[in-house]
């Protein structure tokens, strides 16, 4: 399929150059003038860049409370105002950044690649379709909340002593958030492999004797893609919510430890008086999201044979 | 299909038999306490005595094996009972008693079912009428002002959570503008076209921010579907062979693409019967899923397991249809 | 006077008259929000405050505390006393006489039988009745005669009135709770969500946590009265949501419970619709001091009296903590008008409020600096002091409130001042008060090193509330940790007080007993008080004849309540 990309009617000498182009190399070349993709790029790692590089300039505790400059507006020490309690909010915007974008991020891959393996295995494998899809009825089914409240009990100290407070909860959180939101996406890869399979170019394959892993890796997952992209966008956007709802609960991070969904939750009260302190950080995730959201279109594309070099 | 839809069917029971087992594994392990929320003047002895007086004090495969007494044999009882007006046995039989309330959970679930419909059910129907159009326009005209704008708004719609947008609208239509209701009133009835009026603006806040949410998520699998298949060869095929470009998109490719939006909206129904938690909250509509959410934090054990397993017999049942469903969209899917 | 004076006095006078001369159900309807809403309206049955406040709308006991904390009759015509002979001598026995003419809404009269029902009721061993405290120690409630009641008591009580006085315990009927006794009582559906009372509204719906809909009582004992004719008691949503809809939206007349940031109550509050009232009782938001070791490292035996604290127990080092700490900010960021600085456990009634604790009312970082020096505590290259290589270390627990995390936040900054870390946790209330034996985050075991709540007691009357931190009272594995000593405070000089209260009678007395436990327990440094609280509801600017109490339900005088046109 590369060659057939390649362009018609070039030059001897091109074919020699085009032959050590790579695949990922022209997939790079599309996704490079894909517009959207390349201003969701900029702003992903213009948000990646301030909220790793902003508390070095900004260096605000974002958890000190000046008491006495609460309530405070625009200034230029405190360039986003203060909170009801004195907290910087551009100090916690960006520290609430680091924490929301690891745990969005890391959970949404987490539950991708869970849903994704469980889908194409109930899709493709008969006779693995039935236990996986009924573990995934299972995990619906479950109520969030007082599994949460289990899991916590019996594996907090646990992470806590082995990996230390912060990082014990961060892998707690992920691993929670991960665990109870793969589902969704592991029923649409599962009924896209279904009708997949079935297809012209699968049967070919199997039918020239191709094993099961190749004919997954080769045909399947290519042609799942799509659908795992927008799993992924809306994974992020569920994972950073999830963590503040999990948080709020004091099952997640420590209450004087900002996130961006906390932020929202936490400054809600406050949005007939002092509305940029929920809607700064609503932005953030949305601007987040929607960048995310973009790559994962220009990805997509790029990676579609079909419309390469349109 | 039928075939196999029969064995899917009798395969359920064990699975939901056993789902509903680990629910209760769950519910029992997680640390709430029903006596929890009551105040702290009550006494510990006290609380022990309500404990023991709500059958706290038996052994688990007890606890767990009268439930199902209770749910599997004593329910549809009493409903037959309900309904013929025989009367089966002593007619003296227990039902499933939530803890907080004391009454039946069954009529529970019973009183709050109209207003979760209403509000839920009515979001689902109007974020599936908006999304799937959005879909497609956006993606047969892919990088148009229109896919843009779209994408930009269900982006917003999923990544903002319901408990701001909601709160946003509290502000602007309650407070500010004053024209809608910021409480939801389950004792309306509709009577007349006026009353309807009123139903319709109570719950057009709530409708709105649910639907919002949905129409992203429905709105963005239709997209990405459609664009899959929009470049296949039975398009060019189709569209060769001279058939009208809206029978080539609106049959053809619509079709094909639905699998992941069937999968989606059949994930989503089983939803509406267990509530939207936050957003029922915001607007007090005290629907299923704030009755859910009490249950959990009040450690209502047998309103929770009852609860959670009617929505595990959703979540099997609307698996099963899409399941059949796809068979129906793509014939070459066979499960025999 | 001046006429413009005696104008406004007219003015007031005919209002009142007009509130007084009323007729029945001539007000329209009162929309009250709870935003947490009422599961049952059998208060027996449940013992939450939401609804204990909407049952007694319905069923009232035989007298009520009004907003001074003082007893009016309701179903009587006086309140006995030693003086009226209503109390014997030996304090073990108390007769009520039942007012002439009060009938039940369905409009059969109310005798002592119904009272007798009440006790045999809530006595029942299989009942699970959460208000059995309020009948602890009576051996015996009978009717001497259709209206007399007269209540034995195993042991002489000098404060005979905790059974049948305030919202805890109100009358029910006998005719129709009859069936419901012990183990029977959660399978009448039917009565729990709509007994028959002798209040001024009765039940016409009740939706379980969604909404309960009352109409005007033809058979209420005053035909002025209530002025309302119906009264929607609607639940759901949280406190800031129940403050916007009285005050800036103004769809409902009343709110109940509005913990909310000060600051949005008085932005809410400038919309003019209403105003934020109070009520002051005995609820005090406090600090624990663990006085044994958490440590996780001790397995079976943490928590327990085996392993004192390695530093808690040093008064002089709780007693810095507590001069640490600005109350004044913290009321002012969490709490407005809903809050007063205290450094008592026992803030109220006025009598039994000790004035020897002021000490703590001002923060005092060098006194408090100076303490911790003196008792060895050096500070570290990183700020954080530490003696014999162990660093003033704290784990600070709560529940999940946001107000209590704004709270933690700003004392743990004040404590890291003098040199303290402080890790901070929150637990979800119905974990932190559930009291579940398998669950480590519950506040009687108390694994951490502080932990905050506030508690308070029903009534007026603090005797069973001091003896909270009695020995007998500390949880541990053996009571399968069942006790309100969460501190672990022991000292058989307290245990002696509080044998003493139990024969005390006289309140100046009592008061002077009370007076000494307390100032013993902040001597100790067992407990750090910080908050006095009241209890923020909203009420309509159209609502009138609102007294806000917070010694009985909120709701305790709604037959009163009328509309401002």
């Amino acid at each position: 399929m590369t060659e057939g990309a390649l362009p018609a009617g070039q030059p001897v000498t091109g074919i020699v150059e085009a032959q050590s182009r790579s695949l990922w190399g022209d997939v790079w070349v599309q996704f490079r003038g894909h517009k959207g993709a390349m201003v969701g790029c900029f702003i992903f790692f213009a948000i990646v860049f301030l909220v790793l590089f902003g508390p070095m300039i900004h260096t605000v505790d974002p958890t000190y409370l000046d008491y006495r400059a609460k309530n405070s507006g625009w200034s230029l020490t405190h360039p986003l105002g203060t909170d009801n309690y004195g907290r910087d909010i551009f100090a916690q915007v960006l520290q609430g950044g680091r924490t929301s974008l690891a745990v969005g991020i890391t959970a949404m891959l987490l539950a991708l690649i869970v849903g994704t393996i469980v889908g194409v295995f109930a899709g493709f494998f008969r006779w693995l379709d039935g236990p996986l899809m009924r573990l995934t009825d299972l995990f619906l089914a479950l109520p969030l909340l007082p599994l949460l409240l289990v899991v916590v009990m019996l594996f907090r100290d646990t992470l806590r002593a082995a990996f230390g407070p912060e990082t014990g909860i961060f892998i707690l959180i992920v691993g929670v958030i991960g665990v109870t939101s793969w589902m969704q996406t592991a029923r649409i890869v599962r009924g896209d492999v279904l009708a997949l399979k079935e297809r012209e170019f699968v049967l070919a394959a199997r039918s020239i004797g191709t094993p099961s892993r190749r004919i997954i890796t080769r045909h399947i997952l290519p042609n799942i893609l799509s659908p795992i992209m927008v799993s992924a966008t809306l994974g992020i956007a569920n994972a950073i919510i999830t963590e503040s709802a999990v948080s709020f609960l004091g099952l997640g991070f420590p209450p004087d430890f900002p996130t961006w969904g906390r932020l929202v939750s936490d400054n809600q009260n406050f949005i007939g008086l002092n509305p940029q302190w929920a809607i700064i950080p609503a932005v953030a995730i949305s601007l987040t999201v929607l960048s995310v959201n973009f790559i994962g279109d220009g990805l997509r594309d790029a990676l579609d044979p079909r419309i390469r070099g349109r | 299909m039928l075939n196999y839809t029969i064995r899917r069917l009798l395969f359920a029971i064990p699975t939901l038999l056993a789902i509903s087992f680990i629910i209760f594994i769950v519910l029992d392990l997680s640390p709430g306490d029903p006596t929890g929320n009551l105040p702290l003047t009550i006494p510990p002895e006290v609380r022990e005595q309500i404990r023991l007086s709500l059958g706290l004090g038996e052994p688990f495969p007890i606890r767990y094996l009268k439930w199902c007494q209770q749910f599997f044999i004593n329910e549809p009882l009493n409903m037959i009972e309900q309904w013929t007006g025989w009367t089966i046995g002593s007619g003296e039989r227990l039902r499933v008693l939530s803890w907080s309330t004391r009454s039946p959970v069954v009529d529970l679930v019973v009183e709050r079912m109209p207003q979760t419909l209403w509000v839920v059910g009515m979001s689902q129907i109007v974020a599936v009428i908006i999304a799937v159009p959005i879909g497609v326009i956006s993606a047969y005209k892919q990088y148009s002002i229109f896919d843009q704008i779209g994408t930009f708004i269900s982006m917003i719609g999923f990544s903002v959570p319901t408990f701001f947008t909601g709160l946003i609208l509290i502000v602007i239509f309650s407070v500010q503008l004053g024209w809608l209701p910021s409480v939801y009133d389950t004792t309306h009835r509709v009577t007349d076209w006026n009353s309807f009026w009123v139903q319709v603006r109570q719950m057009a806040m709530p409708t709105m921010v649910l639907a919002l949410a949905t129409t992203a998520q429905i709105s963005r699998f239709m997209r990405a579907s459609m664009l899959d298949n929009l470049n296949q060869d039975y398009v060019r095929t189709a569209r060769a062979k001279g058939l009208r470009e809206r029978s080539v998109v609106m049959i053809h490719v619509l079709r094909n693409s639905m699998i992941p939006v069937v999968t989606v909206i059949a994930l989503g129904i089983p939803g509406v019967f267990g509530g939207a938690i936050i957003t029922e909250q915001i607007f007090k509509v005290n629907g299923l899923g704030q009755l859910l959410i009490l249950g959990i934090q009040g450690a209502d054990i047998p309103l929770v397991q009852t609860l959670t397993f009617i929505f595990a017999v959703l979540i099997v049942m609307f698996n099963l249809i899409a399941d059949v469903l796809y068979g129906i969209l793509d014939p070459r899917i066979r499960y025999d | 006077m001046t006429l413009a004076k005696m104008l406004t006095g007219a003015a007031v006078l005919s209002l009142t008259a007009g509130a007084a001369f009323a007729e029945r159900a001539s007000d329209g309807q009162l929309n009250i929000l709870y935003w947490q809403a009422p599961s049952i309206l059998n208060p027996y049955l449940s013992g939450g405050t939401k609804e204990l406040e909407a049952a007694s709308l319905v069923i009232e006991p035989l007298a009520r505390y009004d907003e001074t904390g003082t007893m009016v009759p309701y179903l009587v015509d006086e309140i006995p006393t030693l003086e009226n002979g209503g109390i014997s001598e030996d304090l073990t026995t108390i007769t009520w006489k039942l007012s002439d003419g009060v009938v039940w809404s369905d409009g059969t009269p109310l005798t002592a039988e119904d009272v007798v029902f009440t006790w045999e009721y809530c006595t029942n061993p299989d009942g699970g009745c959460a208000q059995a405290s309020n009948f602890t120690d009576v051996t015996n409630v009978e009717a001497v005669d259709a209206s007399t009641v007269k209540i034995t008591f195993g042991v002489a009580k000098p404060f005979p009135y905790g059974p049948f006085v305030g919202g805890q315990s109100p009358i029910l009927q006998k005719a129709q709770f009859a069936e419901c006794l012990g183990a029977k009582a959660v399978e009448c559906t039917e009565q729990n969500f709509a007994p028959i009372g002798t209040g001024p509204f009765t039940v016409t719906e009740f939706k379980a946590n969604d909404v309960a809909l009352f109409a005007a009582n033809e058979n209420y004992r005053d035909p002025a009265k209530p002025a309302f004719a119906t009264v929607l008691f609607k639940g759901g949503g949280d406190a800031a949501a129940a403050a916007r809809s009285v005050l800036e939206t103004g769809e409902f007349d009343y709110a109940w419970n509005l913990q909310v940031e000060p600051e949005v109550l008085s932005q809410m509050q400038a919309a003019g619709k209403g105003e934020i009232i109070s009520a002051f009782g005995t609820s005090v938001e406090r600090i624990m001091v663990n006085q044994t070791n958490p440590d996780s490292a001790l397995g079976d035996e943490r928590g327990t009296v085996k392993h004192p604290h390695p530093f808690l127990t040093d008064r002089r080092v709780s007693r810095a903590l507590s001069l640490a700490i600005d109350r004044e900010i913290l009321v002012e960021a969490g709490y407005g008008a809903a809050g007063q600085v205290t450094c008592n456990v026992l803030p109220a009634p006025a009598v039994y409020a000790s004035t020897n604790n002021d000490w703590c009312k001002t923060q005092d970082i060098a006194a408090a600096n100076a303490l911790l020096d003196e008792a060895g505590w050096e500070v570290g290259s990183d700020g954080v002091r530490t003696k014999d290589g162990m660093r003033l270390s704290l784990l600070y627990q709560t529940s999940t409130n946001s107000v209590r995390q704004g709270t933690q936040a700003l004392i743990k900054q004040m404590w890291s001042e003098i040199g303290v870390e402080t890790e901070l946790r929150n637990i979800d209330g119905s974990v932190f008060f559930g009291g579940d034996q398998s669950s480590p985050d519950t506040f009687q075991k108390f694994f951490a090193d502080v932990e905050m709540y506030t508690n308070n007691f029903d009534g007026t009357d603090p005797e069973t509330y001091m003896a909270n931190w009695a020995c007998n009272e500390i949880p541990s594995p053996e009571n399968q940790w069942l006790g309100d000593n969460m501190p672990r405070h022991c000292n058989p000089e307290y245990d002696a007080l509080v044998a003493e209260f139990g024969k005390t009678s006289g309140i100046e007395a009592r008061a002077a007993i009370a007076i000494k436990m307390n100032d013993m327990l902040m001597e100790a440094g067992v407990i750090i008080p910080l908050i006095h609280r009241g209890n923020p509801s909203a009420k309509s600017n159209t609502l009138g004849g609102v007294k806000m109490s917070d010694w009985d339900s909120e709701l305790w005088n709604i037959a009163d309540w009328y509309r401002i046109d």
